[in-house]
């Protein structure tokens, strides 16, 4: 065969796979669009999405979803309160201030935990961290929205130190000297030079460790409590999108209002996530700095 | 002119691990000169330049011996607060190595570390540093702009600028001009020279033109050994060593 014609088959081939994939997601996109908006025959976009009473098995049925949402974002919030300041600092301390032994072990073992399974970090959540919280803080049950909170973060950490720490690693040695032939402190030099200098870095981390939490279903179903309300503590149990979509999908009878209910929350869901993607997206373009150690 | 010495150094060996990279080197620094270092590449001309303002402790597993004094402050007194000796010494790089920040932020930085928190004082001092440092006219109307956007010989200059904004009293320079182009390497010469008027200058420079042209001495260095000092004039055109005449003259390099 002739060069050119083994180059337009390679072409063509490529060309097929793509097309392929995202068809396939094109197809998953538009059943989500046709089994969620019939629900909009039973209640209003409004309704639903700021609905406070989620009872979608009762007679007659309520399908409002805030309880769900408000879940979700209290969640995702609170994992990242926990999870950024802990990832971001166990990075700048493996990259700049352990001692290079020190940072060969722990290193690995940070990446290793980013493989955890979500149901084993939920079953630890389950058995181990919600008696804790239970006896600790002297409430009636330990699963709820800080427990859940707590163990997304431990989703997160592996990821946002790992990806940060190349990022923070990564910044010119020129730049640090610059900075202590000035007569900067090593804090001074972190604080001032190294994060500027990998902040966009950062927020790649942030966003990709997070993205790990926020859709998350297995570790919200086992240790978020599950109760479809808007929590008024920290310690009250909630139920975020996946976990109601999870729990309810097996028991809603095909074609039925809750049926569309449940397809109508995971686009509401995906909105969510897509919105979160583009906040960090802009975020880290935001902070972007010419040149220097941006991932 | 006579004049007193501002810093020296007497037996300074260095060691990177266990390989020795400066051996018993005894040099002094008259106030307000030019010293220009030079040497072949690899003999140890950056290594004793970075022990002046102990920028080597930076590097795992590195070790001095002798003495550094910087008038009558001990370079090497474990007691020493190197923050404090760092300002005194300034430091201009090889490669222009600015900040990702705006120009303004890089020359406000070194005040800002050791506690200028005066806006009004930093605006001054950030203008006469850029002015000393003959960028102001080409930057003025571009202080909040990324120090990364200037051109290389700019770059350069604003490290100077940078440096010269903390008010140190004697300047290291490693190679300041080798990775710029001849107009942007002859205003960092004139610069060299104008600014010796109030600091200690120290260059390193392989290029024999330049060390005679800025510096009012001339030190040869050679496998980690001082080899010969003198005046620069003196070195260029009497050499007493064969080894210094060699080097001057371009036979091995
Ligand atoms: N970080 C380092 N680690 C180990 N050896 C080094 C390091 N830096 C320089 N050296 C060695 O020390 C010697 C002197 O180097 P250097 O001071 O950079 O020379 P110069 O600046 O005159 O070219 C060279 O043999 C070089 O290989
Ligand atoms: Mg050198």
């Amino acid at each position: 065969m002739k060069q050119q014609t083994i180059e337009t088959l390679v072409r063509w081939a490529f060309m097929a796979v793509a097309l392929f994939s995202i068809t396939a997601l094109c197809l998953i996109m538009l059943f989500l669009v046709f089994e969620g908006v019939p629900i909009l025959k039973h209640v209003s976009l409004k309704e639903f999405v700021f609905g406070l009473y989620w009872y979608p098995t009762s007679d007659p049925a309520d399908f409002g979803i805030f309880p769900l949402v408000v879940g979700s974002f209290l969640v995702t919030l609170l994992s990242g309160v926990v999870s950024i300041p802990l990832g971001v600092m166990t990075a700048l301390y493996l990259a700049e201030i352990a001692s290079g032994r020190t940072a060969e072990i722990v290193k690995p073992m940070v990446e290793l935990m980013a493989s955890m399974p979500s149901v084993v970090i939920g079953f630890f959540g389950m058995v181990v961290v919600a008696p804790f919280i239970q006896k600790t803080f002297d409430i009636p049950v330990g699963l709820n929205l800080f427990n859940a909170s707590l163990m997304l973060a431990f989703m997160s950490i592996p990821t946002i130190c790992s990806i940060s720490e190349d990022a923070i690693f990564s910044v010119p040695q020129a730049l640090k000297e610059a900075s202590f032939a000035l007569g900067a402190t090593h804090l001074e030099t972190i604080v001032r030079v190294i994060v500027p200098a990998s902040i966009s870095g950062i927020c790649t981390a942030v966003i990709l460790g997070m993205s790990r939490a926020i859709g998350e279903t297995m570790v919200v179903l086992m240790v978020a409590g599950g109760a479809a309300m808007i929590p008024g503590s920290l310690f009250d149990p909630v139920r975020p999108m996946p976990a109601s979509i999870a729990a309810e999908m097996a028991e809603a009878p095909f074609g039925s209002e809750h049926y569309h209910a449940l397809f109508a929350t995971g686009l509401v869901l995906f909105a969510f996530t897509f919105v979160f993607n583009l906040v960090a997206d802009y975020i880290s373009h935001r902070f972007r700095q010419t040149g220097e150690a941006s991932l | 002119m006579e004049s007193s010495t501002k810093m020296h150094t007497k037996g300074l060996d260095f060691y990177y691990n266990d390989a020795q990279a400066l051996y018993d080197i005894s040099l002094e620094f008259p106030q307000n000169r030019v010293t220009a270092l030079i040497g072949p590449s690899g003999c140890g001309k950056s290594t004793f330049l970075r022990c002046l303002n102990r920028m080597n402790d930076l590097i795992p597993k590195t070790r001095a011996k002798g003495e550094i004094m910087l008038e009558n402050m001990d370079v090497f007194d474990p007691a020493l607060d190197v923050v404090s000796l760092r300002r005194r010494v300034g430091m201009v790089f090889q490669k222009p190595n600015p900040f990702p920040k705006t120009i303004f932020e890089n020359i406000a930085y070194g005040m800002r570390v050791n506690g200028v928190r005066d806006k009004a004082l930093i605006a001054e001092r950030v203008e006469t540093s850029l002015r000393q440092a003959a960028i102001w006219e080409e930057v003025k109307d571009r202080l909040n702009e990324s120090a990364l956007g200037l051109s290389g010989g700019q770059q350069q200059r604003l490290c100077i600028a940078r440096a010269l904004a903390v008010e140190p009293e004697v300047l290291l320079m490693d190679e300041p001009a080798s990775a710029l182009d001849p107009i942007a390497t002859q205003k960092i010469e004139e610069l060299i020279i104008s600014l010796s008027k109030a600091l200690t200058i120290i260059i390193v420079t392989h290029n024999m033109q330049q060390a005679a042209r800025v510096s009012d001495i001339t030190a040869f260095f050679y496998m980690g050994k001082l080899i010969e000092v003198n005046n620069t004039d003196t070195l260029f055109t009497k050499p007493e060593l064969k080894q210094t005449e060699d080097y001057i003259t371009g036979r091995f390099g």
